[in-house]
């Protein structure tokens, strides 16, 4: 079942929260625009910070299906937007010889029909579909793909159409929700940039991040949640190589949940600091002074925001 | 809103994405039309509303946040009392931008001879100090004319590198190419064969990996002490980047200043001038591990990806931060393909690594190379050119 899209910014900030999405206004903004122009939305930001998770909220909250392409290197029309199912051709041709079957022309529109198509995501996205409505296309890590599948990409997403050479051209009756995601291993080119509405997801602030966690771990008590929240936006404050997103908040309240804690110690987060911090420079620039510097700071922000 | 009014608010979008252009921010005119059309998509009544939306239209890149958030502070005060410094704005801003120094000329003439004389724009560091808050008092902030270079030694080397930089080094990609000796076989194409002979014959083509150019990072010091190699250096560069392209550069004295899009120009004279209004610590003093520090934290992951090889270019002499600079060189070493140290001290034939500096690097690199005169420039491409790990004459002996 499809929802209507949103009608203004203030529906599609309700439409997310709805979907226990915490976004803000300025994000609301782009997305309800990137609804409105149906225009590709590309995401840029620190790995963590709920990219991927707006297209998955997206679809949940329209009722839409969600296509996701994960990029990588070397990804290639074959396994971004269709291929031939050899195996199922090649018998097919063999059958039709046993029949005594000549006709190369026959043969070959037999064989390359819509039965022997594998449709990849791309095309997936494309073909139209009546009973759903314009599904949400996520090109997930655009950045990790090299830069002649952006090329290609830059086609598909100015016409939204692609031409077998076998079938025929492929359009999209309604242009599909395009969200594309990248951590910017490396720089975007700018014609593709240009044919996109552009975002940069920081890492929120206090208020928000707590709505997040209430939101998203409602097992988390209110206290343990302040003091989570409180001492991850001390730690973003240090020098770290890679700061904790938000994703890092959430699994590191789940692990103490999971242990049992109701609130947190310089032991705790010594113990646990491997949920929050992902590389070992980082982890042994937290010695237990520097945790309990941290700790004291983010008392004193508790305090101070009461 | 009437019709006028929308009008109105539609030219003055197109002026304010003008005004953002001339500020250094790439705005293209299909971008400003949909800042217009956005804008009555959401029927904005909130200011906050109205900048997110012009936003989210105009500015592609996070690095102009900045940017745009004084230039719609200032663009869209209220109206009536600051008609004036508005229309002061527009001529001005378009010089404040770093462009092409020929540009910059010629608008200066244009302004003479204008009947009456426009405000001054504000110079460029100026600017800058305006925007980076405080700044040392060790740095020293001095803008050298580095287009001196002759121009026989600069067309032969630049004739010099168009001959070999095809030469380089090349990386095996995970792309699929057609490859008769390949390991995979090519059903679409085996397919599409047979298909052409009546499906009766299978001929298996084959596929395998194809090869790249993996990207290039140079990291360059530009301190006093390498001031006779830098600008040379800096046309090497440049002339790479023109030959093989994916060349991301970086000068490097008290601080770290990325100038691969001021190095794009075409013409190298421009390019190199670009750069020196770029960096603002031209010739002074030389920080390599903060240097190094910030490229680590700020940019190794967004230009490092997808193997890439990078040059530092420095000659390394760094009386302090033994430790720092250590876990600095050995960060950078991990997270690259190569990392290839030229040092212009090795000139000396009798070169001993006898610096602190020098020898808390020198176990991080894969590889120290000359760079003192053409001569090395060319052995380095021809280095580059070759495959695996090249242990040079100059390595054993310094090592």
């Amino acid at each position: 079942m499809t929802t209507p899209l949103p009608g203004s910014i203030d529906d599609t900030l309700k439409l997310l929260g709805g979907a226990n999405y915490v976004a803000d206004r300025p994000l609301a903004t782009v997305v309800f625009l990137a609804l409105k122009m149906k225009r590709p939305l590309l995401l840029e930001g620190e790995a963590g910070v709920g990219k991927t998770e707006i297209a998955n909220v997206l679809a949940k909250a329209l009722g839409r299906r969600l296509i996701r392409l994960q990029c990588y290197e070397g990804l290639d029309t074959a396994s971004a937007l269709y291929e031939w199912n050899y195996a199922a051709q090649m018998i097919e041709i063999r059958a039709a010889e046993a029949e005594g079957v000549r006709d190369r022309e026959r043969l070959v529109t037999d064989v390359f029909s819509e039965k022997f198509l594998v449709k990849r995501p791309l095309l997936e996205a494309l073909t139209p579909d009546a009973s759903a409505g314009p599904p949400i296309l996520l090109i997930d890590e655009l950045d990790r793909a090299d830069e002649a599948f952006e090329a290609f990409l830059l086609e598909v997403l100015a016409d939204f159409q692609v031409t077998i050479p076998e079938l025929g051209t492929v359009k999209a009756a309604e242009p599909p929700i395009v969200i594309v995601t990248s951590n910017r291993t490396r720089e975007i080119h700018d014609a593709l940039k240009r044919r996109c509405l552009y975002h940069w997801i920081g890492y929120p602030d206090f208020a928000r991040e707590l709505s997040i966690l209430r939101a998203r771990n409602p097992g988390a008590s209110e206290r343990l949640a302040r003091e989570i929240v409180a001492f991850v936006q001390a730690l973003r404050q240090q020098e770290l190589f890679k700061a904790p997103g938000i994703a890092e908040t959430l699994d590191w309240a789940s692990a103490l949940v999971a242990l049992g804690a109701d609130r947190i110690d310089a032991a705790t987060v010594s113990d646990t600091l491997g949920v929050v911090l992902k590389y070992q420079d980082d982890i042994a620039k937290l010695d237990k002074p520097r945790v309990e510097g941290l700790l004291k700071q983010a008392e004193t922000a508790l305090k101070a925001a009461e | 809103m009437t019709a006028a009014g929308e009008l109105r608010l539609a030219e003055q979008i197109v002026r304010f994405a003008r005004v953002l252009r001339g500020a250094g921010v790439k705005v293209g005119p299909g971008a400003a039309l949909d800042a217009v059309d956005a804008t009555e998509a959401v029927g904005a009544t909130k200011r906050q509303d109205f900048y997110w939306t012009l936003h989210a239209t105009l500015i592609k890149r996070h690095e102009d946040d900045p940017v745009f958030e004084q230039a719609f502070r200032l663009f869209w005060r209220r109206r009536d009392p600051n008609e004036a410094i508005m229309a002061a704005m527009l001529p001005t801003a378009p010089q404040a931008a770093v462009e092409r120094p020929a540009q910059r000329r010629v608008q200066e003439a244009l302004q003479d001879d204008a009947p009456m004389r426009l405000p001054k724009p504000r110079p460029e560091d100026e600017r800058e100090v305006d925007m980076r808050g405080s700044v040392s008092d060790i740095e020293i902030l001095r803008h050298k004319d580095f287009a001196q270079m002759s121009a026989a030694e600069l067309a032969k080397a630049e004739r010099r590198i168009r001959e070999i930089a095809l030469l380089w080094e090349r990386v095996p990609s995970r792309r699929l190419v057609p490859d008769p000796r390949g390991h995979r076989i090519d059903l679409r194409r085996t397919l599409r064969g047979s298909l052409r002979a009546g499906g009766e014959l299978i001929e298996l083509k084959r596929r395998a990996p194809g090869k790249r150019l993996p990207p290039l990072v140079a990291l360059l010091d530009i301190s006093g002490s390498m001031s006779d190699y830098s600008r040379v250096v800096l046309h090497f560069l440049h002339a790479l980047g023109e030959s093989r392209g994916g060349v991301s550069t970086f000068l490097f004295g008290t601080r770290l200043t990325n100038v691969t899009r001021a190095l794009r120009t075409r013409d190298p004279d421009a390019a190199l001038r670009a750069c020196g209004q770029a960096a603002p610590d031209w010739s002074g003093g030389t920080w390599i591990s903060s240097s190094l520090h910030r490229f680590n934290q700020d940019w190794s992951r967004r230009v490092l990806g997808q193997g890439a090889h990078v040059l530092l270019i420095t000659d390394g002499l760094e009386r302090e931060g033994g430790d720092i600079l250590a876990r600095e060189m050995d960060r950078l070493h991990r997270s690259c393909r190569r990392l290839i140290w030229l040092n212009p001290l090795l000139r000396y034939a009798g070169f001993e690594p006898r610096a602190q500096g020098i020898r808390t690097m020198l176990p991080h690199v894969d590889e120290l190379r000359p760079v003192h005169n053409l001569e090395s420039l060319e052995a380095l491409c021809e280095a580059l050119g070759r495959r695996g790990p090249i242990l040079t004459n100059q390595t054993s002996a310094a090592k």
